[in-house]
């Protein structure tokens, strides 16, 4: 009998954390993995492209159902863990079953926000997080329908176009004054606002939410400036919460979320904290890629190798909108002390801003062509010195190479 | 093929300098033509220089004016040509004949010019009539008239051919007679001729020469006057020709012994060792077979009447003149101001050689059948346009000439053109100077390639001018434009041509009308020529007379000569001296001139790009310790300023200027340059005889400019670049390129491209903290225009361009790259980006699948794409599905392609 390790949470840092600790310790543990939601862990960074009915349901599949039973992986499917006994090291399930740990990993993930206004928890007020969410839009949507999509940040933008090129009527309202403010400059935000309403979305920026509109259901949503806009369905996609309650409640200290150590434990040394639901040195992390990055360390940790430290991540986002291409790393605002490159083509709506500080790197933000996104982030990310590259750095990795 | 396709040649002549070479031209059918020199014609037997040879280059209707235009709207002919006439009739009426002049051009065709002055003095009846040829060899033409008693040019190219000392005077021939000096290097090859140059700075004639003497500026006259007397002092005088064929030996000889007494007072005077000039004297003194050439440096002085006497001087008292192989020889400028001078297209003559007496009035009076004769000379350029600026002369019709960008003052000269009620520009090119100072009539007039008549080259030859292409849009010969004003005037039966044959019988017959002998321009030979012959006339040298039908290359060797007495005048030389001394606010003595390969204005050469890139941009040449004391470094900028005017030009920092010297070349100006246009740099002091402008030696001071920026532009075409900015265009395959320095930011130069390429798409590169500033303008898939600004030594060169700039549709590579200042060659893999998070292309994925991986997690593990968030997996297995499918269809030819594809490495 190996040590049993709990994993909470069947997403993708779980599944990630289950596939790196597989390898690195074959046979150590004996892996239970446990998920609220009906199905294996899929692949929800797709989610967008499965609603602009791009992919099909079956690309999201990370895994398929040999490799978990070839690991010997137990995955528990639909359920839902009520209560850690640290003491014990022991969890409850909703259905009452007790399951005993050695170890416990947190990768509970997030649930998206609902703004607090009224109406909001009307039928029709629809949020964008996982596969259930996607069912309900396509349950909603009808060519000729209307929907308002609230949020103009990554899962806003994403959900738009998912409804609009399903022939569905879209409007996005946005509270600020421009588009995915928390990774873009004015101008990258203003070619964003551009491409998205050649896609046929109508953005209005500035809009606040004043209440959803309806009695059984929603109807509409009217804003605080008084406007009214009619809808079928509204979407909210205003961004996502740590989901710790089961943390909290077992009581492990919880910031925004699970406060974890650069060793990935929470306060108990016998749990961790992965993905999403985690606060790592204040931060928390809405995306796949510092999870990954987590997972791997975490397995390294649970392998035995007790050097392994996750450092933060330097983030970057794309958005997935098919022919928008849209890059952000790291700075991207003017300020005094930042030293700052721009390359814009405005026939092919490209646009490149690099931000750097002290001959680094400290930011980029890539429109329309972001085939050297990765490069930039590796700049970022190392902290070279690119004093030397600097006159070629907007041109991309190509001539760096060549110069 | 067929035989018969090949186009015909036309023999015509070169528009360029005075040389007056033979041209082949072979037109492409399609608006260009082959341009190769012509072996038989007498003046280059084949030979072109790179300004001729270039001329093929010069054809495009790019920059031409191709309808007539009033008050800056098209019109017809018939409208434009009403509004001149009327406007003519109605200021004459008012103000009489001498409110209104005409200005000319040394590029008009004898027959042009021949029409324009009958209408001005025989039929308007003021001599209003003067040409940039004034700019150019008035004091030549005043010294011939004055030794000679006609403007005669003695000798004959052959002469340099068979002399053994070629004196040049005041002449880069090197680059402005190319020709003519590669047949002066021949003789020294051949025949062991020596060469002597005697300027005031180092060009590439002096550096060719076997003595070169630098001297000091306006100091020609006293070297000769020496000479003069050194010829005296060793019985160098031909004493029997002095009294058989010359008068005023002794008191011109008097006369320069005041001003050269000694080697040693010529050479203090002039700044070269008494070593140097005693050579030069001895050498002149000692050789027989001499020719003493002189061109712009000995004319465009306030004493160049008196340098062009003390030359003929010393031909004359030696009798070197007349003889094979010696004489003096002015080298003419312009492609036909002797054609113009034989016409008399000069405000101070009347025409064909004959002045403003009652007998010769009388004469050409009849000869026309004048209603109204001019009666006095009339205003000459400088005169002319101190009038315009007064409101004496109310209306003024330029043809062919640019005297906003030539003349002196040429600030002022803009502004006194703004004056005119009436200003009418004859020209083929759309805008100049002249036309942007408020011309209010443009009529289009034919170029180079479109006309027909006649050019005199500097050898009195004249030479037919042949069309070989189509006029274009609505263009018309000067000639008929002169002739349906004269019509429209009521003078239509004296100007009832049938063409340039027909003119050039009249003028033929003008020229020999009650002649007899008396005058030296006689044309009795040609007086009947049929218009048949007129297309077939072969190059011949005037005079052509009965008696000597086949023309005549040297004058004078009977010693008789066309004054009142018979005898050859030894003119009266003032002491040298500058016209406005240095002074410590101008310290320095500016000389304009030319550069090798561009051409007045540049609006023939400075369309082409091999003419281009000899001399990229206006520069003044400074001596190092001058440069140093200034502050003025090479390659920098520097203003030059006189008391004239101002200008901003590139600093050429060469010891080939002397010291307290400048240079600066004179073909910028305003359409082609921010602030270069040296003309009006230049001062308005004129030589009293000939009334020439003393465009060399203008005082002037020298200061270091700075500008925040500097780079360059590329432009399909040319536009003026705004505020406070130098630039200058050239010309290069697909547009032209300027290097600009600007002190305006750079949204204003973007807005200006902006405004020039309304329909283009811009592209940006900003890098603020390194000043760093580029743009590019697409139209279509093609670069329209490019503007790159940084710190100096930050901007790269336009080469860089070069591929892009050629290119007519832009691929993604050279689009994404037009702005890194690199060239970038080889294979650049821009193809689609498929994974994000890894930046992995398509181009690298199809290749790994293509070598065998074939599931997302294969490519993930050779480029990790698909690793991270996934989202380009679903992609990968779709191109992992496409491979396999093209590979069923065809995997026989994939194989061979493998086998047999690759080849062997070298």
């Amino acid at each position: 009998m190996n040590e049993p390790l709990v994993v909470v949470g069947n997403g993708m840092a779980a599944t990630r954390l289950v596939d790196e600790l597989t390898r690195a310790a074959p046979s150590r543990y004996d892996v239970t993995v446990i998920g609220n939601e009906p199905r294996v862990a899929y692949n929800r960074v797709l989610l967008s492209s499965l609603l602009a009915q791009e992919i099909d349901p079956e690309a999201l599949e990370l895994k398929p159902p040999a490799w978990w039973s070839e690991r010997r992986i137990e995955t528990r499917c639909g359920r839902a863990v009520v209560s850690i006994d640290r003491c014990d090291r022991v969890l409850t399930l909703a259905d009452g079953i007790r399951l005993p740990y050695s170890k416990l990993v947190l990768a509970t993930g997030s649930l998206p926000i609902r703004l607090p206004k009224p109406g909001m928890s009307l039928p029709g007020v629809l949020t964008f997080r996982d596969m259930a969410d996607v069912e309900a839009m396509q349950d909603a949507m009808r060519p000729g329908a209307r929907a308002i999509v609230i949020g103009g940040g990554l899962l806003g933008i994403e959900a738009a176009y998912g409804l609009a090129k399903s022939g569905v009527g879209v409007t996005l309202v946005h509270l600020v004054d421009r588009l995915m403010e928390r990774q873009l400059d004015a101008r990258a935000a203003a070619l964003l606002k551009s491409a998205i309403e050649r896609k046929g979305i109508e953005v209005l920026l500035e809009a606040d939410t004043a209440r959803i509109v309806g009695d059984e259901k929603a109807t509409g949503l009217e804003l605080t400036d008084g406007r009214v806009l009619q809808a079928d369905f509204v979407v909210c996609a205003v961004g996502i919460r740590p989901q710790a309650r089961l943390a909290r409640d077992a009581g492990l200290e919880v910031g925004r979320g699970i406060v974890v150590d650069d060793g990935l434990a929470t306060s108990d040394p016998n749990i961790y904290g992965i993905g999403e639901c985690a606060e790592h040195r204040g931060i928390v992390y809405g995306l796949v890629q510092p999870a990954y990055e987590q997972a791997k360390v975490l397995a390294q940790r649970l392998a035995g190798d007790h050097t392994a430290r996750y450092m933060g991540s330097a983030v970057a986002t794309n958005l997935k909108v098919s022919g928008v291409d849209v890059f952000s790393a790291g700075e991207f605002l003017e300020s005094p002390t930042a030293d700052i490159l721009t390359l814009e083509d405005e026939g092919e709506r490209i646009y490149r801003k690099l931000v750097m500080r002290d001959s680094k790197l400290t930011g980029a933000v890539l429109f329309g062509d972001t085939a050297d996104a990765s490069w930039y982030l590796d700049l970022i990310r190392s902290g070279a010195d690119i004093s030397r590259l600097r006159d070629v750095l907007a041109f991309g990795p190509a001539l760096a190479q060549a110069a | 093929m067929n035989a018969l396709a090949s186009p015909p040649i036309v023999r015509t002549t070169c528009p360029y300098c005075g040389v007056g070479c033979g041209v082949e031209a072979r037109p492409d059918g399609h608006g260009g033509a082959t341009i190769a020199g012509d072996p038989t014609h007498p003046a280059n037997f084949g030979g072109l220089c790179s300004k001729g040879s270039a001329l093929g280059e010069t054809l495009g209707l790019e920059t031409r004016l191709l309808y007539p235009f009033a008050f800056g709207a098209r019109t017809t002919w018939d409208a434009a040509l009403d509004h001149v006439a009327s406007g003519l009739a109605r200021i004459i009426e008012q103000h009489g004949p001498d409110a209104v002049a005409f200005y000319l051009s040394g590029q008009l065709l004898t027959e042009d010019y021949y029409v324009a002055n009958k209408l001005m003095k025989g039929f308007i009846g003021s001599a209003n009539v003067d040409t940039n040829s004034r700019l150019c060899m008035a004091s030549s033409v005043a010294g011939h008239r004055l030794a000679f008693g006609s403007d005669t040019v003695p000798c004959c190219y052959e002469d340099l051919d068979e002399a053994d000392l070629l004196v040049l005077v005041g002449s880069n021939a090197a680059w402005c007679h190319p020709v003519l000096y590669r047949r002066m290097l021949r003789a020294r090859q051949e025949r062991g001729a020596r060469i002597v140059t005697i300027d005031v700075r180092g060009t590439a004639t002096t550096e060719g020469a076997d003595l070169a003497l630098t001297i000091r500026p306006g100091m020609d006259a006293v070297l000769f006057c020496g000479l003069l007397v050194h010829i005296a002092e060793a019985g160098a005088v031909d004493r029997d020709y002095v009294a058989a064929h010359t008068e005023g030996f002794d008191a011109a000889l008097e006369q320069a012994r005041r001003i050269a007494p000694s080697l040693c007072t010529v050479a203090e005077k002039c700044g070269v060792s008494a070593a140097e000039v005693g050579a030069f004297f001895e050498l002149w003194r000692e050789t027989t077979r001499v020719v003493t050439c002189y061109s712009q440096g000995v004319n465009q002085s306030w004493q160049g009447t008196d340098k062009v006497a003390s030359i003929i001087a010393c031909h004359l008292a030696t009798g070197r003149i007349g003889p094979v192989g010696a004489g003096p020889f002015s080298l003419t400028g312009q492609p036909n101001a002797m054609g113009g001078r034989e016409v008399g297209g000069l405000a101070n003559q009347l025409a064909a050689h004959m002045g403003f007496s009652e007998e010769e009035r009388d004469r050409v009076a009849r000869f026309w059948g004048s209603p109204r004769i001019a009666e006095r000379e009339g205003l000459t350029a400088v005169a002319l346009f101190d009038a315009i600026a007064r409101g004496d002369v109310k209306a003024l019709w330029v043809m062919g000439t640019n005297p906003a960008v030539s003349l002196p003052r040429a600030d002022d000269v803009r502004r006194a053109l703004s004056r005119l009620e009436l200003l009418v520009v004859s020209d083929n090119v759309a805008t100049t100077d002249t036309i942007s100072s408020g011309a209010h009539v443009l009529l289009p007039a034919a170029a180079w390639s479109e006309k027909d008549g006649t050019v005199t080259n500097s050898e009195r030859r004249i030479s037919r001018q042949r069309a070989f292409m189509p006029r274009p849009g609505e263009v018309m010969p000067d000639w008929w434009a002169l002739s349906e004003v004269a019509r429209r005037m009521g003078f239509g039966a004296c100007f009832d041509y049938s063409g340039p044959a027909a003119i050039f019988r009249e003028h033929a017959a003008l020229s020999a009308f009650e002649n007899d002998g008396t005058r030296d321009f006689d044309l009795s030979g040609l007086a009947d020529t049929s218009d048949a012959d007129y297309d077939a006339l072969e190059p011949i040298q005037w005079p052509v007379r009965g008696d000597t039908p086949q023309g005549q290359k040297r004058l004078f060797g009977d010693g008789h000569f066309f004054t009142s007495s018979g005898r050859a005048r030894f003119g009266r030389i003032a002491e040298p001296a500058l016209a406005v001394a240095p002074s410590p606010r101008f310290p320095l003595v500016l000389n304009t001139g030319r550069t090798r390969d561009q051409w007045h204005t540049m609006t023939r050469t400075g369309l082409s790009p091999r003419l281009g890139s000899h001399t990229v941009e206006p520069f003044v040449a400074v001596n190092p310790e001058d440069a140093a004391r200034s502050g003025a470094t090479n390659g920098g900028y520097a203003r030059v300023t006189t008391a004239q005017g101002s200008v901003v030009l590139r600093v050429v920092v060469t010891a080939a200027e002397p010291k307290g010297r400048l240079f600066a070349p004179i073909h910028w100006n305003d359409e082609t340059a921010g602030s270069a246009r040296v003309g009006a740099l230049v001062h308005a002091v004129v030589d009293p005889m000939s009334k020439q402008p003393d465009s060399k030696t203008v005082p002037a001071s020298l200061e270091p400019m700075s500008y925040r920026a500097q780079g360059f532009v590329l432009a399909r075409r040319r536009s003026k670049l705004p505020g406070d900015t130098i630039w200058a265009w050239r010309a290069i395959e697909g547009g032209y390129v300027a290097q600009v320095a600007t002190n305006e930011a750079f949204t204003r130069l973007l807005d200006a491209m902006s405004a020039a390429s309304p329909s283009a798409e811009a592209v940006t590169y900003l890098d603020r903290s390194h000043e760093t500033y580029r743009a590019a303008m697409i139209s279509q898939g093609r670069v329209d225009a490019v503007l790159y600004l940084g710190r100096h030594a930050n901007v790269p060169s336009w080469e860089t361009l070069a591929s892009a700039w050629g290119s007519t549709q832009l691929d993604r590579a050279a689009r994404r790259f037009l702005l890194a200042g690199r060239a970038v060659g080889g294979d650049v893999d821009v193809s689609p980006t498929i994974c994000a998070c890894f930046g992995v292309t398509s181009r690298a994925i199809r290749s790994v699948i293509a070598e065998g991986a074939c599931t997302p997690d294969m490519i993930g593990d050779r480029l990790k794409a698909g690793t991270n968030c996934g989202t380009c997996v679903p992609e990968l297995n779709r191109m992992i599905a496409a491979h396999a499918a093209a590979g069923e269809q065809m995997p026989r030819a994939r194989r061979l392609e493998a086998g047999t594809a690759r080849p062997a490495s070298q």
